[in-house]
């Protein structure tokens, strides 16, 4: 970003709002922030639409903490629930069409690239289960066996949330929902096996349930993506209205879904590996993992 | 031909990657910006023996293009593996195969919003699988180009030319050109991106051209040398900014209509459209100055005139001097250049004392002849004939057209 277009003019400098002060003073542009911090810096996504207890508006929140350097990156969407906080971040985001994301990644990323040979850009594809597995399912295996240089993340809420709760590719078989009122007939998809296939240098799978861990991944995707290649980030992000989850309970209903079928795992090619250790060299040998967390190693 | 083929690559070799960037020494490298001017009418032209594919392929190297888009349909293929053939040898920055035409369509379009200038091409059933995307770039301003390499649409399954196509994308906000010939495809192309780049155009520009009769016939076209390149785009000069994180965002790019129900948003919604269609009519001028404007017209005092676009123009220019050599009549002719914005102006006053029009098209449902009858009603008391039309990729013989000129003479065709 050229910091010039957020610095304030100082003749109107007493005119702008709050909110606009703490973005220039207290944001996270070219100074990182940890998610240990939220409550002291103006967050890139704050005030938003989403529904009250929605898991997707924490992940969203966290991504941007995530976020290596936000200030030269471009989000990507298309309809679904998540647009609908992705556009009251304070980074580009564009809105596509239906299931386009990938395609219109791979073009900008590109297009980026002959223009910025010095500054990287980093493109985050932020899209919903029924955006990337359904209806842009296309763009995005094509997006991975090109090798396009941008990470995907799919807030996966098992469902198709902002058309009214329709079952979607990645529902669990047997939910019944609208346009499955017999239960859905066939499995959840496996987009991270087809990840794998796709040799995607960076995968993992998460839950807004440890914060700290969201935001890492986020960041180790996009540095991944800005060197090596194609990464994914499969996020549970669970639609509390149409699953009818007490708002409340939303946090506890992660941890159950985590716990019984959505582990955190993270597979990594070598080549990223090396890379990640290159730029950020371990502080100290890895402590063990916990009994839901499961590491591979892609070759 | 060998170097529509692009990098030559046997069986079982490992691929080269073809060099990004104009490799120094190459003739691609030394290549010399000069203005639009300068490009389009003062640089010295030779004449050559090309295709209509070849002719884009020249416009392509002196169009200073970073990223072009591909995606194999018949009768386009030739066009963009020769594009590809441009990028392995620098002219061109970045170029790869898409997945298929709504893929390549939403590419480009992210493409064009990085501020790069940005190309694509199709034809047919590729257009109208992309139109989704298509009929979106123009309320995104959007400046890059797309070819149209027309062919049939509709079944049965057909690869020959046939225009009906264009039909469905004159309503969608986009500029829309249709080339004649070899010499039209050439210049229309490079024209293409210096009015779709204009501050208060901003616009995606579509040229079309009759698949076959010119995408793989040859004709004479006179190029500018091709040690000369456009100036680059500037996205910074656009109506709406490049999504680059250098410069503050366009608002309706992030907080769409969509995100409301309610009267401001129809109203943004209503209010954009206006003015899609408000800057497809400030790129007249442009028209204007670097195509030698929307219309061309020949003999405007006959009592019958011709309006063609595309090869329904070549055809009409040679049933004019046949009427006029053979038979002693004399025709007139408007050639459409320009469909969007559609010339109404221009076919008012070129149509003014017509007594009868015809309208001859490459394709079954006529949409020339509506535009025309669109353009003209209440300004002209002319007949307009909605014809002669072949489709399917059948030719339209001149005598055919003079059949319908003269009804009462009989021609063999």
């Amino acid at each position: 970003m050229s910091f010039d277009n957020l610095k304030m003019s100082p003749a109107l400098e007493k005119y702008m709002t709050k909110e606009y002060r703490d973005l220039v003073e207290r944001g996270p542009y070219g100074k990182p922030k940890k998610v240990s911090e939220m409550g002291t810096f103006k967050e890139i996504l704050e005030e938003h639409p989403m529904c009250a207890g929605c898991a997707m508006t924490l992940f969203i929140r966290l991504t941007m903490i995530g976020l290596p350097n936000p200030e030269h990156t471009i989000l990507v969407g298309t309809a679904g629930c998540g647009r609908l906080a992705l556009t009251q971040t304070s980074i580009p985001f564009i809105y596509g069409n239906y299931g386009d994301t990938n395609a219109v990644a791979s073009g900008l990323k590109r297009g980026l690239a002959t223009r910025f040979a010095e500054q990287p850009k980093d493109v985050v594809v932020m899209a919903g289960d029924g955006g990337l597995a359904d209806i842009g399912f296309s763009a995005v295996m094509h997006s991975w066996f090109r090798k396009e240089k941008f990470t995907t993340i799919m807030l996966d809420n098992e469902v198709y949330g902002n058309t009214g709760g329709q079952e979607s590719g990645m529902t669990e078989r047997g939910a019944i929902l609208k346009m499955a009122p017999k239960g859905k007939q066939f499995e959840k998809m496996d987009m991270i096996g087809l990840a794998k296939t796709a040799n995607v240098a960076y995968i993992a799978r998460v839950t807004p349930t440890n914060p700290t861990r969201v935001a890492s991944t986020i960041r180790k995707a996009v540095l991944i993506a800005r060197e090596i290649g194609p990464t994914f980030i499969q996020a549970y992000t669970s639609c509390n209205i149409e699953y009818a989850i007490p708002t409340p309970k939303v946090m506890d209903d992660a941890k159950e879904v985590e716990s019984a079928r959505y582990g955190f795992m993270e597979i990594m090619s070598d080549e990223a590996r090396e890379y990640l250790e290159s730029i950020e060299p371990a502080k100290k040998p890895k402590a063990k993992k916990s009994e839901s967390e499961e590491s591979v190693t892609a070759n | 031909m060998a170097d529509s083929a692009g990098v030559e690559v046997k069986p079982g070799q490992a691929v080269q990657a073809p060099p990004q960037a104009a490799s120094a020494g190459s003739e691609a490298s030394r290549q010399r910006v000069v203005s639009p001017e300068y490009m389009f009418f003062e640089a010295p032209r030779e004449r050559a023996f090309i295709t209509g594919s070849e002719a884009a392929k020249e416009a392509i190297r002196r169009a200073n293009v970073d990223i072009a888009i591909s995606y194999p349909i018949t009768p386009q293929s030739e066009t963009m593996q020769q594009v590809g053939a441009l990028w392995a040898e620098g002219y061109v920055k970045e170029y790869y195969r898409g997945e298929e035409e709504f893929g390549v369509m939403s590419a480009i379009a992210g493409a064009s919003r990085s501020g790069a200038r940005s190309l694509t091409a199709t034809a047919g059933p590729g257009l109208m699988r992309g139109m989704e995307v298509v009929a979106s770039w123009p309320g995104g301003r959007m400046p890059l180009v797309l070819l149209i390499m027309c062919r049939v649409i509709n079944a049965p399954l057909s690869i020959q030319p046939d225009n009906a196509e264009l039909a469905y994308l004159l309503n969608s906000g986009n500029i829309i050109f249709h080339a004649e010939n070899q010499q039209d495809f050439f210049d229309f192309a490079l024209k293409a991106f210096i009015i779709s780049e204009k501050p208060e155009v901003t616009l995606p520009v579509a040229v079309a051209v009759d698949g076959f009769f010119v995408t793989h016939a040859r004709g004479y076209v006179m190029l500018p040398p091709s040690d000369i390149k456009l100036t680059p785009r500037d996205p910074y000069h656009e109506a709406i900014p490049a999504m680059d994180n250098e410069n503050p965002p366009a608002r309706i790019s992030r907080d769409a209509p969509i995100q409301k129900s309610n009267f401001i948003s129809y109203h943004v919604h209503a209010s954009w459209q206006q003015e899609v269609w408000a800057a497809v009519e400030r790129s007249r001028k442009y028209i204007d100055k670097y195509m030698g404007g929307l219309v061309e017209v020949v003999n405007p005092d006959a009592d019958t005139i011709i309006v063609a676009s595309g090869s329904a123009v070549s055809q009409s220019r040679e049933a004019v001097r046949q009427a006029e050599e053979d038979l002693g009549e004399r025709i007139g002719l408007v050639k459409v250049r320009s469909l969007r914005p559609f010339p109404t102006r221009e076919l008012r006053e070129a149509c003014k004392n017509a007594k009868r029009i015809l309208v001859p098209e490459f394709n079954c449902v006529g949409w020339l002849h509506r535009e025309v009858c669109t353009a003209l009603y209440g300004y002209s008391n002319a007949e307009i004939i909605p014809g002669p039309r072949v489709f399917g990729g059948i030719s339209l013989p001149t005598e055919m057209i003079l059949q319908y000129i003269f009804p009462d003479k009989k021609f063999a065709f």
